[in-house]
């Protein structure tokens, strides 16, 4: 079992319910134990940020201490999560003065000896991911959104503005990815949902229709947010199709033989049943 | 005792502005073996120099220092002046007090305390000068000129015009270079091929011009007036003096999957070929590595078909060697490959093409007889946007500079694609428009007024590839607005790099370059086309990006400077080399290998009566007097002509009893 502290911040136990339920399934079955962060807190989001750059620090560092000293790798799966932990450690590694200042607060010193991981990067460098029920003929587009990709110092592909890691977790699935997808680090519109909604139908609403039109059967995301905006704002856009988005995690999921419910497919907006029944996935 | 005299310049108020001046004066007036001091406003002048030369006939003067602007401005004017008076030229020393003081303190007292002890210095080392002899070396008349476009080609028959025999060395199978692949000429429309070709033929033709084709330079020993070049002549597997330049062996090449690099990738070639039907000379090349017979040992289709008998394939690479009292190095440059940029689709969306291949498809000789056809699916393209400053003036991919000539074949480009298809639409995203030349500004009004090519200022920010086109998102500046075109294909105004061998060939010149990979002309202003090595002159691109006029003008410029050094009769050395005393040289051969010129050898030499052993020995006319091999030296058997180990020591007495 490889060991990694796990950080599953805000929307995987509550928006994102069937992303936290299917990472915990698959890490299982891929020989990762995820050890939870004891009471963790807010990764400070946005919100944090834009407002104190010490609190921005400080927030991921009350975790980012917690698995230093016991010596472990973070990961989350949350994109957001991700970001936010991963520039509190650059942030921190490179400025002495800031790092003084997050110990103060925090009450102890993060020394900068842990490794930040997306939940992507756990499974491909440390899982042992066999598919037992290859996705044969499901042609994926990947998503990848903001967070994951920018600034380019959090991205874990030197492609920044073209990254191939979840389309080549869907090759190793046995699937067809849409490959030269311009749209796959577009903005989804973001935080915009609640404020300006309309801001998210446009940009939503080109992800989707380019995704159609090169033919995908759906779309895969690692990211609560752009989860929401694609799936539970997809009705709103009034497109003339629709399209199920899934969590990477779940389609990994589906490779490994766990049914629909088990995954959460359940939850989203867009039901998936018929498309995944049509290609013997069910 | 000796007699040194020291002579203070003013420099206008240069110096006098932040060193008192009478001061230095005073205090060098005390100093051992000091005869006489004065100063003077302008000593570099004609009564300054006067002043020197009458002051060391009255005082019967044996040395001289002077306290003036830096060594590499005016120590050989002093020298000369000391040598009118009758001196050995090398007596003299200089005191920096402008470069090393005035122009870099603003502080008068101890600015005029650093300028005293300057002058102590030189006086202390000045009287452990000795009067050293110049050397003379032969200068073999012909001239290398490296790479053959338009820079080289202009060089080359400028120096033959001068009456001197020039080799022209090009790595490619043809001459001709970048502007034979270009179609029109900015601003004023010329055909490229038209004002081109008759060079290249005039090149062929010229009696006094050796012209080595798929040819590099391996090795380069010597020193100006006398390099000696190795020059690796590639296997050509056609024989140059049986082939007629028939073509019928291109023809019947079964091999046609190389991509065409004259043809900028758009098109592919055979494996034996021309670059292009006008290639001096009309030879054909085998390329080893696309031709069949060499991968599998059948084919042979060529030697079948060919009418002469000129195909062989036991030919082998030649290395020559030659001589060469000049060389100008024109290798020209690359263009950036935009496959670095994410936002343009990393070089992989077909339609998303580079500047140089629309040229290849302008022009009526490439692949598409003159049309612009998207790569896609042929069709052709109704809207077209340029972007430009693609690896140019963007600290982010390291090019930091300005390619200075994107602006304007741009311009020229859209002029063309508007011409061609009257109905087309060009857009052009731009940073700033650069058309500082002659009739440039105009040229560009023109393509916006009467052409109507419309002018973005501002970058885009990505291109989506959709199904049938190309969706361009960018931003117009200027009106504060986000734009969304829909383009049937893109251009990519990629910017100039050096030729990604220049490094290389730099090492074996051992000329300098800059950050961005261009050779470092000597001197930005002064001395635009030589190097700091004697003998080594830049000529076009490797040494900045520069249009065709600017190649032209400075390789002319070049083979103004080549004739001058060529019509020597011999040639003036600097003394200041090192010397080696054979008795206390151990033979280790640290100095050998140190040198960084390869101006040491190992010889067996009889040190006294008897006694042969292999010690170093200097060649008087390599040795550049770096002083590497001193600092080398574990026996102090070296040392270093106007820099020996006792003048220094005399300093470091002056540097350490202060």
């Amino acid at each position: 079992m490889y060991k990694v502290a796990y950080f599953p911040g805000c929307s995987l136990d509550s928006t994102a319910k069937e992303y936290g339920i299917s990472t915990r399934l698959i890490c299982k079955d891929l020989g990762i134990e995820l050890l939870e962060i004891h009471a963790w807190i807010c990764c400070g989001a946005t919100t944090a940020h834009i407002t104190s750059e010490l609190m921005a620090a400080a927030l991921p560092a009350m975790s980012l201490l917690q698995a230093e000293k016991r010596n472990l790798p973070i990961c989350s799966p949350c994109s957001a999560c991700f970001s936010r932990l991963k520039l509190a450690d650059i942030d921190l590694k490179k400025n002495v003065q800031l790092r003084m200042d997050v110990a103060e607060v925090i009450g102890g010193e993060y020394k900068g000896t842990t490794e930040v991981l997306h939940l992507w990067q756990v499974i491909q460098k440390y899982g042992n991911l066999k598919p037992k029920k290859e996705l044969k003929g499901l042609k994926v587009a990947s998503y990848y959104g903001c967070l994951l990709t920018r600034p380019p110092e959090v991205c874990p592909d030197e492609r920044i503005e073209d990254p191939q890691f979840l389309d080549n977790l869907v090759t190793s699935l046995g699937g067809e990815p849409v490959l030269r997808w311009n749209y796959k680090t577009q903005c989804c519109g973001a935080a915009f949902s609640l404020t300006k909604t309309d801001i998210v139908h446009r940009l939503s609403g080109e992800i989707l229709k380019d995704a159609r039109e090169r033919d995908a059967d759906c779309i895969i995301v690692a990211c609560p947010l752009c989860h929401s905006n694609l799936d539970a704002r997809q009705a709103e856009i009034k497109l003339n199709f629709s399209i199920p988005i899934l969590y990477f995690t779940q389609l990994i999921g589906l490779a490994l033989g766990y049914g629909y419910a088990e995954l959460g497919l359940r939850k989203h907006f867009v039901q998936a049943r018929g498309l995944l029944s049509l290609k013997g996935l069910l | 005792m000796s007699k040194t005299g020291v002579f203070i310049c003013h420099c206008g108020s240069n110096i006098a502005g932040v060193v008192a001046v009478e001061k230095v004066v005073e205090s060098a007036k005390t100093l051992p073996g000091v005869k006489v001091a004065m100063d003077y406003k302008y000593m570099c002048s004609d009564p300054g120099q006067n002043l020197i030369i009458n002051t060391i006939k009255e005082q019967a003067l044996d040395r001289v220092v002077v306290g003036s602007c830096s060594p590499r401005m005016h120590e050989n004017t002093f020298r000369m002046t000391i040598e009118r008076a009758g001196l050995n030229p090398y007596r003299l020393e200089i005191a920096n007090l402008r470069e090393h003081v005035s122009w870099v303190h603003s502080e008068k007292a101890s600015a005029t305390d650093k300028a005293i002890k300057l002058v102590e210095l030189a006086v202390a080392k000045v009287r452990r000068n000795e009067p050293l002899q110049k050397i003379y070396a032969e200068i073999e008349k012909r001239a290398l000129v490296i790479g053959g476009g338009i820079a080289g080609i202009q060089a080359a028959l400028d120096i033959a015009a001068n009456g001197y025999k020039v080799t022209l060395v090009e790595r490619e199978p043809s001459i001709g270079g970048r502007m034979s692949q270009l179609d029109k000429t900015f601003p004023t429309m010329d055909c490229s091929a038209c004002i081109l070709t008759p060079k290249m033929v005039a090149v062929a033709q010229n009696k006094d011009i050796t012209l080595l084709t798929y040819a590099e330079v391996e090795q380069v020993h010597g020193y100006v007036g006398n390099f000696e070049v190795n020059i690796n002549k590639k296997a050509r597997f056609v024989s140059m003096t049986k082939c007629i330049g028939c073509g019928v062996c291109t023809e019947k090449c079964p091999s046609k999957k190389r991509l065409s690099e004259f043809n900028a990738n758009i098109a592919t070639r055979k494996a034996i070929y021309t670059p292009f039907p006008q290639a001096v000379p009309n030879i054909p090349v085998i390329d080893k590595d696309s031709c069949m017979y060499f991968a599998t040992g059948k084919c042979k289709v060529c030697e079948k078909v060919c009418p002469a008998g000129a195909v062989d394939y036991t030919q082998e690479d030649e290395i020559i060697t030659e001589k060469f009292g000049a060389i100008v190095v024109a290798t020209g440059y690359d263009l950036y490959d935009h496959s670095s940029y994410g936002e343009y689709g990393y070089g992989e969306i077909p339609d998303v093409i580079t500047g140089l291949q629309l040229e290849r498809m302008i022009n009526s000789g490439g692949p598409t007889g003159g049309h612009i056809k998207r790569p896609s699916d042929g069709k052709e393209p109704e809207t077209v946007v340029f972007i430009q400053c693609v690896g140019s003036r963007d600290d982010a991919k390291g090019k930091p500079y300005c390619s200075r000539v994107c602006c304007m074949y741009t311009a020229k480009q859209a002029l063309l694609l508007r011409e061609h298809y009257p109905n087309s639409k060009a857009i052009v995203f731009y940073m700033d428009i650069r058309a500082a030349g002659k009739g440039y500004e105009e040229f560009i009004q023109r393509v916006q007024t009467e052409y109507g090519v419309l002018y973005l200022r501002g970058r885009v920010s990505r291109i989506y590839e959709k199904k049938d086109h190309l969706l361009v998102k960018g931003v117009d500046t200027l009106s504060g607005n986000q734009v969304e075109i829909k383009a049937d294909m893109v251009v990519l105004a990629t910017g100039l790099k050096p030729k990604k061998e220049a490094q290389n060939l730099a090492q074996l010149l051992h000329i300098g370059y800059d950050q961005n990979g261009f050779y470092t002309e000597l001197h930005p202003k002064l001395a635009p086309v030589e190097t700091q090595i004697a003998g080594v002159y830049l000529a076009g691109c490797c040494q900045s990006p520069k249009d065709i006029p600017d190649t032209v003008a400075q390789s002319s410029a070049t083979a103004a400077k080549v004739g001058a050094l060529l019509s020597k009769e011999r040639l003036e050395i600097e003394p200041m080399i090192s010397e080696v005393n054979p008795l206390l040289c151990s033979g280790c051969r640290m100095c050998y290998n140190a040198c960084p010129y390869g101006a040491i050898e190992m010889e067996d030499t009889e040190i006294r009566r008897g006694e042969i052993r292999c010690v170093a020995k200097v060649l008087v006319s390599v040795c550049k007097g770096c002083g590497v091999c001193v600092a080398g030296c574990y026996c102090k058997a070296i040392d270093l002509k106007g820099w020996t180990d006792r003048q220094l020591m005399e300093q470091i007495k002056v540097i350490s009893y202060c």
